[in-house]
């Protein structure tokens, strides 16, 4: 079965590279500026705003202009989606057993 | 269609934070099975019926949505319960039918094991898949598209 879903093209694509993977390493701790990032990668600023397109794209990344610098954070209309998509292929019997990890969690809260 | 059966067998072991007894009720009680076992964000059950004895019944019927490729036709798994030991061993052997072909049967044999840090869940799946059911992986079809669905809707909205 073929999954020709272009928005999961576009994650995966994203997610294949290794400076992007950490980029969202860096950003998973805290929101950082565009030179910070730069400069914690040690690659250009030219570089990061070319990955950072990448990873705006498929919604991994979302960059905000506040004054004169450009902040970047996770976002995570990506990593939802990318959960769904994983969440629907594992097994049947996968997600069955996490659900009753959820119901027993649930009931025993009260 | 040929005739051709592929058999698989898989163990999935997990950890419970809670005494057996905990787990063996969430397979014994018939509404709260229901609620993980059959009924899902995703997916709800249009029948579910358990009773929770030695030869006792369990009857599972979903309808394939417009999404999938079997709009309208029924998903239907009826199982029997094989053996229960209570708080330790549940065992139920299930064959699964789409409209009126068969899919696979299975033998299901769960196993609760305590330790000091709650129960360990032992499952161990041993099916045979018959021609048409494409494996496991025909059951997640329905759930694909409703995923995908669920994107259309979202992608809508903004």
């Amino acid at each position: 079965m073929t999954d020709n879903d272009p928005q999961i093209d576009r994650l995966f694509h994203a997610l294949g590279d290794p400076t992007r993977r950490a980029i969202l390493d860096v950003l998973s701790r805290a929101p950082t500026s565009v030179s910070r990032l730069a400069d914690a990668l040690g690659i250009t600023l030219t570089a990061v705003g070319q990955h950072l397109q990448i990873l705006g794209e498929c919604a991994l990344v979302k960059t905000e202009k506040v004054g004169r610098v450009r902040t970047c954070s996770i976002d995570a209309a990506g990593f939802d989606r990318l959960d769904a998509w994983t969440r629907a292929h594992r097994h049947v019997w996968k997600n069955r057993l996490e659900r009753l990890s959820q119901m027993l969690e649930e009931e025993n809260s009260d | 269609m040929e005739p051709s059966t592929v058999h698989n067998t898989f163990v999935i072991e997990q950890l419970y934070p809670y005494p057996p007894e905990t787990l063996y009720a969430a397979f014994s009680d018939p509404a709260r099975k229901r609620r993980w076992f059959a009924d899902s964000e995703e997916r709800v059950a249009e029948q579910y019926d358990l009773d929770f004895r030695i030869g006792g019944l369990e009857h599972v019927i979903y309808r394939m949505g417009t999404n999938t490729p079997f709009p309208g036709i029924a998903l239907t798994t009826v199982g029997t319960v094989q053996d229960i030991i209570p708080n330790q061993r549940v065992v139920t052997s299930q064959t699964m039918s789409l409209g009126d072909r068969r899919i696979s049967s299975a033998l299901i044999t769960v196993e609760f094991l305590p330790n000091a840090a709650g129960t360990d869940l032992v499952f161990t799946h041993q099916a045979a898949f018959y021609e048409g059911s494409g494996g496991p992986e025909m059951r997640e079809q329905g759930w694909r598209g409703i995923f995908g669905r669920l994107e259309k809707a979202l992608a809508a909205q903004k």
